[in-house]
């Protein structure tokens, strides 16, 4: 088949078929049906921060600062730019947008950064993510502390998969090329990789810029599926859960990233009803429990640097 | 006949720490040649300005008629001259073909949309790479390794594995950081063979930092020694041999 055409159908399948089941579910399920779209969104943001924290093995601190570029330019755009066009079409430009503009964002915050390593690089993301916070903080056009309201709630789950399907297949696709190659040479000896003709800073670059980019379509998602966002959804805390899904399931390995943040936007919703049996809220406790009994038993995460579909299963070696 | 190589008057200091002082040296084409003196004598760091890590204060570095200095590592890769690493610096996670499919990367034989889109021009080249890669590597006989992670292999094969990525940026120029290191002695007499095989088959000049006398003795046909930083002799291996201060450098002088 045509590979065009199969990453056609990659991305439109699933994101039909999600479309479907949505529209099947029960009203009584929809809340549920919200949640998993909120998984989708953290997918797309574990995904993305994989390229560059277990692919390329930079460490950035500041993914949330990225989804808040996106969801603060798609939400502008969706209201003040296209009012006049039909929903779902302003929607997906106002996405794009977003996208592209953290995309610009990324590039531009790694080009000075990048020549960082580890901590250092760490710190610097960090606080790109918090300037940013602050910045839309004190921008009253952008509803400041109270945040942006009458955003069209446009986010459907087809569109949730669809991106989510569209970054894992270009992930996949990219790590089996030379451009994938060049990240892991990076993360494994960037030395060496420049020895053999890598220009790291310009594919460490790239890679922030790609993952940033792919960030603000997230952000942008999220937006139009809250239909309000505030600065404090973008906050330091988001980026460390980024983090975690990433090292929960195996830097450096897609499926792991997409596993971990389903399974931990999950886990404090099936937690919800022990809550409401004890009459204590121990959500959190047993988060942090699990995380530190996961983490103690596979250091390596879920899936190590291993793909699903290397597991082996059927693939027999 | 012109030099592949030149490198004319270099010195690098680190500080008051001067580690190469006015150091000179030429390598024809197809020429094999070693470079060898007493731990510290500033070899390796020899190597480090030619390969990009270290800009000299001073100096000239000339590669095929082309002034090397200024040049970032990956563009002195780019411009044909390669090195392999003292301490092995494989790509440990990644395949055996991987590593050597790394090396092919400088080519920029297709885009990132290529990449994504799997055009044409991304298969062909992806098959081209395969095809190369298993050129070099049954050349190195490490075609049946191809699958495994560079990491888990043998210590001499990883060596192996570090030539074998270096000849594959298709470099006209090798520098060999003590590709013997390490190795016994029926495994360094294979390697000695490797390399006259490479050099052969890849039309390449070698530069070699070696501290196995039999490896360098046998194969290299010119040699320089370094001591402090200072280039003390250079000549056939049968005049380096007899040079006292070579003999001094290594054995220091009789007591008298």
């Amino acid at each position: 088949m045509n590979p065009n055409l199969k990453l056609i159908l990659g991305v439109l399948i699933p994101a039909l078929a999600v479309q479907a089941l949505a529209s099947l579910a029960p009203d009584s399920l929809s809340y549920f049906v919200s949640i998993l779209a909120l998984a989708g969104i953290n997918a797309i943001l574990a995904v993305s921060l994989n390229l560059v924290n277990g692919i390329t093995g930079q460490f950035s601190l500041g993914h949330a600062g990225f989804m808040a570029v996106g969801a603060y330019t798609s939400a502008c755009l969706s209201v003040y730019a296209f009012p006049g066009l039909p929903g779902q079409l302003a929607f997906v430009l106002a996405v794009l947008g977003g996208g592209l503009l953290a995309g610009l964002a990324g590039w531009l915050v790694g080009l000075p950064s990048l020549r960082l390593r580890g901590d250092y690089l760490a710190i610097v993301t960090l606080g790109f993510g918090e300037i940013i916070r602050v910045l839309i903080l004190n921008m009253d056009f952008l509803g400041g502390a109270r945040g942006f309201i009458g955003i069209p709630a446009e986010t459907s789950p087809f569109w949730v998969m669809l991106c989510l399907a569209f970054c894992v297949l270009a992930c996949v696709r990219l790590m089996a090329s030379t451009h994938g190659r060049a990240w892991l040479a990076i993360r494994e000896d960037e030395v060496a990789a420049s020895a053999v003709g890598v220009d790291t800073t310009r594919y460490k670059v790239l890679a922030f810029a790609l993952s940033a980019a792919a960030a603000g379509l997230a952000g942008g998602l999220f937006a139009h599926k809250q239909a309000f966002i505030n600065p404090n959804s973008f906050d330091f805390m988001k980026s460390v859960d980024v983090v975690i899904m990433v090292v929960l399931g195996g830097m450096g390995s897609m499926s792991g990233s997409l596993l971990a943040a389903v399974a931990l936007t999950l886990l404090p919703e099936a937690l919800r009803p022990l809550a409401q049996l004890t009459g204590v809220d121990l959500r959190m406790v047993i988060y942090s429990l699990a995380l530190i009994a996961m983490m103690l038993s596979r250091p390596a995460g879920i899936m190590g640097r291993k793909e699903l579909w290397q597991l082996g299963w059927w693939t027999k070696r | 006949m012109n030099p592949v190589l030149s490198v004319e008057n270099v010195t690098l200091r680190f500080g008051g720490l001067c580690a190469v002082s006015d150091f000179s040296l030429t390598l024809a084409k197809g020429e094999l040649a070693g470079l060898i003196g007493p731990n510290g004598a500033g070899k390796t760091t020899v190597f480090n300005i030619l390969s990009g890590v270290y800009q000299p204060q001073e100096g000239q570095v000339m590669a095929m008629g082309r002034s090397m200095l200024g040049l970032k590592p990956h563009q002195i890769c780019a411009a044909g001259v390669a090195r392999s690493f003292q301490n092995i610096r494989l790509f440990k996670s990644l395949s055996v073909m991987d590593n050597v499919k790394t090396a092919f990367h400088h080519e920029g034989a297709y885009s990132l949309a290529s990449a994504l889109w799997r055009r044409k021009d991304a298969v062909a080249g992806e098959a081209r790479f395969e095809e190369r890669a298993n050129r070099i590597l049954s050349t190195l006989e490490l075609d049946l390794r191809r699958d495994e992670p560079a990491g888990s292999l043998p210590y001499g094969e990883q060596k192996k594995l570090e030539i074998a990525r270096a000849v594959a940026t298709g470099c006209r120029i090798l520098l060999l950081d003590e590709p013997a290191a390490g190795m016994n002695a029926g495994e360094s007499a294979w390697l000695m063979g490797c390399i006259q095989t490479i050099r052969r088959e890849f039309d390449l000049s070698i530069l070699l930092i070696e501290h196995d006398m039999k490896v360098v003795m046998g194969i290299c046909e010119r040699i320089h020694v370094m001591d402090h930083g200072v280039k003390i002799a250079e000549g056939t291996p049968a005049e380096i041999r007899k040079d006292e201060r070579v003999i001094e450098a290594y054995l220091g002088t009789k007591r008298t």
